[in-house]
């Protein structure tokens, strides 16, 4: 019991940082319609915008953590939007699909090639010493991470539903159309949206570095959780995101522990094919009208 | 056809025989790659470009194709046998698969594909005792035809020549047969096609399963050239690139993903002087082309083309054009 216990408390952790960029993913997809491929890769890149910060510029963690933020609200947020996301728009979904791949593997081999093939340290937030609940020894590494994000997606869900800009984004999100005869400024609101991704994503990397160490080809595996995390979740619904995010950390825990180590990359994968086959909604998500 | 075409056509045949005489064994590897690329490529356009659904399992049905027919030419089998079997299995996949994805709309297809790759991979490299595993299945034998032996690299050229020609030869008249014109008709608009009596999810599904069997023969021709397979040659990765290919190339046209993955595969031998950089002067390209002309390289021919031709319009629709 008290090992399951461990086990699903450590997966609830990591499966609350992969909610982060599963709720990035699906903002991107209700703003603009964007499937953002390379969603992994903005997880892993501003954990070396950090460790540039620190051992390039000399700057202190908590600056450079600042610097990073900075950096990705800049390139990931405003440019990606700016240069990749704009021009493609026009011409439907797989341009963008295409273009958002060629940048993560542009993003994935810049990083090989300029900083480091090899896996880098990156500091941990909070000390790694290990608590007892109910026999279960977690660590406050693991208690911070399910704190902070789910602190980012209770104010996410505030900002969005509390104030008079996160109501506007809803309704550009729901119908740009109305939205702009309303008098909402819906280039601005998907800005808005291109840069709380960005954000999330530097959240969810300064949180997943420490564990999984700082690697260029770290992008691929959270890539593809958070997009089956998002998918699981209910594709329009942040809930949904936060949801199939935190499933699939603890699936994917209690699989590699009880079934097999060799297919546990498989469980989430068939935990996928089911939710689309059983309720292609997605588990908090609301029917979609069909074309036909 | 037209004389002009027809004369194209039959120039761009003897340019491929001729393109392997007095080449070295890696020119003929490569070009040997190109025609299967294509072939897997032209499979995938079928679902991409004519039916209008993205499909990311392209390579796992290439993997498919190569295991099968790999275990059973290992285990006897003629080519000849093999091969069919191999894409009649890719064949039933793609339906088991196609058809509770189209149930629902949007882009469903390209995430239970994407799934699937991923499984197909984990299952190549779990299950020992069929696919050997990590190490993959070693000692694959080249078909001999009559006494026409293909162990020589040159001749498997020549072999992989015929089916490439075969297949495209097919496929040209299956996108001009009725199925071919709904399959269009879907991507175009699939409730104008519905409501004139299309069965849009049959024929949505069977685009998929015929595109998904033509990467499994592209893997059963894959298997003999390289003589060994193992898991990573089926990844997702080679899933994106042949995306890429047809996508690069022009979706939708004949021609685009034949001249998508020549340039796919040809491009890293270029620019192999630049090493490690190789990949990122690739994906700044693809990004750049995506950005500037999302029709792919022919329609990016197309639009230049246009610009010196202007656009010739049918004589009943000169009117809407001018608009």
């Amino acid at each position: 019991m008290a090992e399951f216990l461990q086990i699903t408390l450590s997966g609830l952790a990591t499966g609350s940082i992969y909610a982060l960029a599963a709720i990035g993913f699906t903002l991107l997809w209700q703003a603009s319609q964007t499937i953002n491929f390379a969603q992994g890769e903005f997880v892993m890149l501003p954990a070396f915008f950090v460790l540039i910060g620190m051992h390039v510029l000399g700057l202190p963690l908590f600056v450079a953590m600042l610097f990073a933020l900075l950096l990705s609200l800049i390139l990931l947020g405003a440019m990606f939007k700016k240069l990749v996301i704009e021009p493609m728009l026009p011409h439907g979904t797989l341009p963008i699909v295409m273009a958002t791949i060629a940048l993560g593997i542009l993003m994935k081999e810049s990083v090989k090639e300029f900083y480091s093939a090899e896996a880098q340290p990156f500091p941990a937030l909070v000390s790694d010493r290990t608590v007892d609940i109910f026999g279960a020894s977690v660590s406050f590494q693991d208690i911070a991470n399910l704190a902070i994000s789910l602190l980012v997606v209770v104010a996410l869900q505030f900002f969005l539903n509390g104030t008079r800009t996160g109501r506007c984004m809803q309704a550009t999100a729901q119908n740009p159309g109305v939205a702009e005869i309303l008098g909402v400024n819906i280039k601005r609101m998907v800005l808005y949206t291109f840069l709380i991704n960005a954000a999330l994503a530097t959240v969810a990397s300064f949180l997943i570095s420490p564990i999984y160490l700082a690697k260029f080809s770290n992008g691929e595996p959270i890539g593809l959780v958070a997009f089956i995390a998002a998918i699981v979740g209910g594709f329009n619904q942040i809930r949904g995101a936060l949801v199939g995010g935190l499933l699939i950390g603890v699936v994917d825990n209690l699989a590699a522990s009880y079934v097999s180590a060799q297919y546990r990359a498989a469980v989430p994968l068939l935990l996928l094919i089911v939710i689309i086959l059983v309720r292609p909604q997605g588990i908090m998500g609301k029917a979609e009208g069909r074309t036909v | 056809m037209p004389l002009r075409n027809l004369i194209l056509l039959l120039l761009g045949i003897a340019a491929l025989i001729a393109a392997p005489l007095g080449q070295g064994n890696y020119v003929i590897y490569v070009l040997c790659s190109w025609l299967i690329f294509s072939i897997a490529a032209m499979g995938l356009n079928l679902t991409l470009g004519y039916a209008g659904q993205v499909s990311l399992a392209q390579a796992a049905f290439m993997g498919i194709g190569a295991y099968t027919s790999a275990l059973l030419t290992m285990a006897g089998w003629h080519w000849i046998l093999a091969a069919p079997a191999a894409m009649a299995l890719c064949f039933v996949i793609g339906l088991l698969l196609g058809y509770p994805a189209l149930r629902v709309q949007h882009h469903f297809l390209a995430f239970v594909t994407l799934a699937f790759n991923t499984l197909v991979f984990l299952v190549l490299r779990n299950e020992e005792w069929l696919t050997g595993g990590s190490l993959g299945l070693v000692g694959i034998m080249r078909p001999s035809f009559l006494g026409f032996d293909t162990m020589p690299q040159i001749h498997f050229y020549y072999f992989t020549l015929v089916v490439f020609l075969i297949v495209a030869a097919l496929f040209w008249g299956l996108v001009r047969s009725p199925w071919g014109r709904a399959f269009r008709a879907l991507r175009e608009n699939p409730i104008r096609a519905n409501s004139l009596g299309v069965d849009i999810r049959r024929m949505t599904l069977l685009a998929f399963a015929i595109g998904s069997s033509l990467g499994g023969l592209a893997g059963a021709l894959a298997a003999p050239l390289v003589q060994f397979i193992d898991p990573p040659a089926f990844s997702l990765v080679h899933s994106l690139k042949i995306l890429l290919m047809v996508v690069v190339g022009g979706s939708g046209y004949f021609f685009g993903p034949i001249l998508g993955a020549g340039l796919v595969i040809v491009m890293p031998e270029f620019l192999r002087f630049t090493e490690g950089y190789y990949l990122m002067i690739y994906a700044a390209t693809v990004l750049v082309l995506m950005i500037f002309c999302p029709t792919g390289l022919i329609g990016l021919g197309k639009r230049i083309a246009g610009r010196f031709k202007g656009q010739r319009v049918r004589a009943d629709l000169k009117q809407g054009a001018q608009l």
